[in-house]
């Protein structure tokens, strides 16, 4: 249907966006390149001049290199694991009758409107503070000792913390697929003898692929860069130091701009990995 | 799918959801809760649940101290602005991508979406030094501008799979009925992708207001919004847990309620074409 | 409503708007400050600033992490966002060495720049030109309860030494009832844990530099230190003392489960204040032990007001800055909130003042301050200027992944020997990098 008329008008339209975010990915990934090339200490002197590759040298033969890659892709998929598993129960028992549906979907969906700050202060604050928190209040009411949960287990925190924060997200994509589903099909397979496993398998789980899909990709994307939580709790301390937080180091606390930018192509070269391994997994459910 | 059940099994769903919602909702109610307590009985053992004095006392302090109606007049409107912004200039480009699809649409999408990836702590430098030279730190028509780019492949992506699912045959009857371009877009087109127009509003409104990083990097006074304002109440000195408490509810407080009021429109929209 | 009338008031309306938008864009100055209690409440009595000089201000409070990236991405792009600045000892000389800072040589007569005490001076200096203003100033000493203290058969000496300081954390340490016998700071970071550390390890003839800037992590001291500190926790310790910084230690102490803490001379106000705190009455002080090697554990530290070069309102600034860090101030805070409450450590008035020495921590606060010396801060010499910091522009960054380490090993993931080797190689790296 598409005239050759339609089609300078799309180029037309679609214009402003494509120039706007060639712009705004263009100028700070060349800028980020330029700097990565130049030895730039704000503190101690500014830019002096081309180093070239030294500083990705530097960067990726540092011990804290490869140890912040691996917690980076932990924490990915730690949370990406809870909030699809979770995701797909939790859409599962929305889906079910019940009375009060609208008001415990509220309550689900709820932390997705949280303030990333705010959602680290308050659980490294009032939950997880070994003293006075209402985890350390609660084992002792058991007679256990309290847990000092960012040092004791940070990946798991973090993890904790962020998949709170995401799980409403994936359970609200979730739940519009299987609201999807036609219940025909589910009958029909039910009349058949199929139990509940060989629905799930057969029937549901393959209708919801793509919505899965989706909910990974767009995750990834946002959790590949998460530093508010990070840079609230543990400070990337007890090996909960991810790329993005190492680069927070280098250019914030280092004050090696150069350095730092160097870091910053490599968590693109690193992030474009990821999704071109995603794009293998699932990226035949997305036929966008 | 709903499906004629048992009145027992009934019960029991609700019960088993009601538990495990409530227990995904009590950080923020505690939080909420603790707001109205006095220091002491913030971080009292055993905790108290309801039965404590209750006291506006904390929220006054943090009144006293910020003033939250500029942080927050400055949250709305750079969260609003951007969406707006990203929303007017997605629209022309989700419309031609879902409509006259080309071999390079779906390279197109994931090149936008790629734009996301590039991580915004390693490009504070750049970014500010640019924003001196144009002169435009601590200003929130620049946030504005910065939010939008942010968030405006998220906001292309929704809007072409909701235009997707709009069937052509009804555009094709509008052009025979002699609608332009411009007609075919707002008198067909964007009534029956409100819903869809209406949930990427806010999705992308939600994510520009917690967005955390430049708001606060590249603001001081004048441009400030929320999370600015709740720097300064984290970790200060002494027991901190009510006032921290306090300006965390103030903080999230009109995002919660905004998106309580509109979650069904969120719900129906938030599906990324994942729906068949 | 006659016409006249709506005019008339029409008129006056827009005469009041235009003056006090007039009055407004006179002059407004931006601060950036720390959202710690004494600039919480500087900020209640800035109206009385406005209203004498006419000058309004505008505050950017935030948390000290947060502030310190925000300050220092300004003042390296010199965006002029700020017009003051509130920074600390580590990054005065740095920043006023590169001449990023306004000199303070304007300071009034009636300022009196020569009482601000000369340890504070000193370190707030770079080659002699005063470059911030310190609001208050702070060392490090013991506070301990007296009622533990007494309760465990011990008597505190005024000078007491890490050995004493260990026995007495493990007499007065009860399990059963949640009582630490000492609370100290091991939260990664260099301003949290990695400055208690630095501090301590001086005393134990540590330093992290030799003359020629080579890292020191591989000596004795520093094992000894690391070994000695760790010991000390498990044995009296709070559980997960490795995420604890000031603020936890402040509110474990105030609710009676510390017997000790040694820590900022500024927490003696918070701990005896009977509001916040449990045992303000059973509080005493003790200078910061030291190991008989002739340096104490105590450290130095202002938060200080400076002016970034670029501002375009210098002189409103440096009148802001006279004003808050004047001997006025401090009487009107001890008019209204007694002298317990005023910002301490600043200026050697304060402490001639009988009204002021005569408050229980004052005097060990003096002395600690005096026993402080930020050129010599180690037994054996060192390259570099501070006490529980190094003031080179690296250090920071090296600090905080350092402090990391350490903490890493307080909580049990590596050993001491890791911790000091990986220190080590971190160190060294970034030295390497810097081009020593």
């Amino acid at each position: 249907m598409a005239t050759q008329h339609s089609r300078s008008a799309a180029r037309f339209m679609m214009a402003p966006a494509v120039f706007l975010l060639l712009v705004w990915m263009l100028v700070p990934l060349s800028m980020t390149l330029w700097f990565s090339f130049r030895r730039f200490l704000p503190l101690r002197g500014g830019d002096q001049g081309f180093v070239w590759f030294e500083n990705y040298s530097r960067f990726i033969s540092s011990s804290a290199f490869w140890p912040s890659v691996q917690t980076t892709l932990i924490i990915v998929g730690g949370i990406l694991l809870i909030s699809v598993v979770f995701g797909i129960l939790l859409a599962l028992l929305l889906d079910q009758p019940m009375w009060g549906q609208g008001v415990v979907r509220i309550l689900v969906i709820a932390p997705f409107f949280v303030m990333p700050t705010v959602s680290a202060l308050v659980w490294k604050n009032m939950f997880m503070d070994p003293t006075n928190g209402l985890f350390a209040h609660l084992w002792r009411a058991f007679g256990a000792d309290p847990v000092v949960w960012l040092s004791d287990a940070p990946l798991f925190s973090i993890i904790l913390i962020v998949s709170w924060q995401w799980l409403p997200f994936a359970t609200l994509i979730l739940l519009t697929a299987i609201q999807s589903l036609d219940s025909e099909q589910l009958e029909a397979a039910e009349m058949d003898g199929a139990g509940h496993l060989s629905r799930f398998g057969y029937i549901i789980l393959p209708h919801m692929s793509r919505a899965i899909t989706i909910v990974i990709l767009i995750q990834t994307i946002f959790l590949l860069s998460i530093f508010a939580e990070i840079f609230v709790t543990t400070g990337g301390a007890f090996g909960s130091r991810t790329l993005t937080y190492l680069i927070y180091q280098r250019v914030l606390e280092s004050q090696n701009v150069g350095l730092g930018s160097a870091g910053g192509v490599y968590a693109i070269i690193l992030a474009n990995i990821v999704a071109l391994f995603l794009m293998r997994i699932v990226g035949k459910n997305l036929d966008a | 799918m709903a499906r004629a059940v048992s009145n027992p099994r009934k019960a029991l769903n609700t019960a088993i959801a009601w538990g495990i919602g409530l227990l995904i909702f009590f950080p923020i109610l505690w939080t909420i809760l603790t707001s109205f307590k006095t220091e002491a009985e913030a971080i009292a053992n055993p905790p108290v649940f309801l039965a404590f004095d209750w006291t506006l006392e904390n929220y006054s302090v943090v009144q006293e101290r910020s003033n939250y109606m500029r942080f927050l007049w400055n949250s709305v409107f750079i969260a609003g602005g951007s969406t707006l912004l990203g929303v007017i200039i997605a629209v022309p480009a989700a419309w031609s991508m879902a409509f006259v699809p080309s071999k390079r649409t779906k390279d197109i999408l994931l090149w936008m979406l790629s734009t996301k990836m590039l991580p915004a702590v390693g490009v504070l430098y750049p970014i500010y030094l640019l924003c001196i030279q144009l002169g435009v730190l601590d200003n929130r028509y620049a946030l504005v501008v910065i939010l939008m780019l942010i968030n405006l492949p998220i906001i292309v992506w929704m809007l072409y799979t909701y235009f997707k699912e709009i069937p052509g045959e009804i555009l094709e009857a509008a052009r025979m009925d002699g609608a332009g371009l411009k007609e075919e877009i707002l008198y067909v087109l964007t009534p029956m992708a409100v819903p869809g127009i209406a949930s990427t509003l806010l999705l992308n409104f939600i994510l520009a207001w917690n967005e955390a990083f430049w708001t606060l990097n590249l603001t001081a006074v004048d441009a400030a919004p929320l999370t600015a304002f709740i720097a300064s109440y984290s970790s200060p000195e002494g027991l901190f847990f009510a006032k921290l408490s306090a300006a965390s509810t103030m903080a999230i407080a009109p995002i919660l309620i905004l998106g309580w009021f509109s979650q069904k429109q969120l719900v129906r929209g938030l599906t990324f074409g994942a729906v068949k | 409503m006659s016409s006249k009338t709506l005019i008339r008031t029409t008129s006056a309306l827009a005469l009041c708007l235009t003056a006090s938008a007039a009055l407004a864009q006179d002059t407004t100055i931006t601060i950036a400050t720390v959202n710690n209690g004494d600039m919480i409440r500087m900020q209640g009595y800035t109206d009385q600033f406005t209203e004498a000089t006419g000058i309004a201000v505008e505050w950017v409070t935030l948390e000290e992490n947060v502030l310190r990236q925000r300050v220092t991405t300004d003042i390296t792009t010199n965006g002029g966002q700020f017009d003051i600045m509130t920074i600390g000892m580590y990054e005065t000389p740095i920043w006023g060495a590169n001449g990023w800072l306004v000199p303070l040589d304007g300071l009034s007569e009636d300022y009196n720049v020569d009482d601000i005490l000369p340890a504070m001076r000193g370190g707030l200096s770079h080659e002699g030109t005063l470059y911030a203003a310190p609001f208050y100033g702070e060392s490090s000493m013991v506070m301990y309860r007296t009622d533990l203290m007494e309760a465990a058969g011990l008597e505190m000496p005024d000078a007491p030494t890490w050995e004493f300081i260990r026995e007495a954390a493990a007499a007065m340490t009860d399990r059963e009832n949640d009582v630490n016998g000492i609370c100290l700071r091991g939260k990664p970071g260099w301003g949290e844990g990695g400055a208690f550390i630095t501090a301590m390890s001086n005393s134990f003839g540590a330093r992290w530099f030799d003359m020629d800037w080579n890292a020191q992590f591989d000596t004795q001291p520093w094992l000894d230190t690391l070994t000695f500190f760790e010991g000390m926790m498990s044995e009296s310790g709070p559980a997960g003392y490795a995420t604890n910084g000031f603020n936890e230690n402040l509110s474990l102490f105030q609710q009676g489960l510390c017997g000790m803490w040694i820590d900022a001379t500024v927490a003696a106000s918070f701990v005896t204040n009977p509001e916040d705190s449990e045992v303000a009455d059973s509080v005493g002080f003790a200078l910061a032990p030291d190991n008989g090697l002739g340096v104490r554990s105590n450290w130095l530290w202002a938060w200080a007001l400076a002016i970034p070069a670029g501002t375009q309102q210098a002189d409103a600034a440096l009148q802001f800055i006279e004003w808050a860090t004047s001997a006025d101030y401090i009487e009107l805070v001890a008019e209204n909130e007694g002298w317990a409450n005023v910002p301490p450590g600043a200026r050697t008035s304060l402490y001639e003042n009988p009204d002021y020495i005569s408050v229980p921590f004052a005097q060990m606060t003096l002395d600690s301050i005096l026993s402080a010396d930020p050129n010599n801060s180690t037994v054996e010499p060192s390259p570099y200027v501070g006490i529980q910091f190094a003031a080179i522009p690296e250090f920071a960054g090296i600090a905080s992944e350092v402090s990391q380490e350490f903490s890493a090993f307080y909580a049990g993931q590596q050993t001491v020997e890791e911790a000091l080797a990986n220190a080590q190689a971190i160190t060294s790296e970034a030295m390497e990098a810097a081009g020593y």
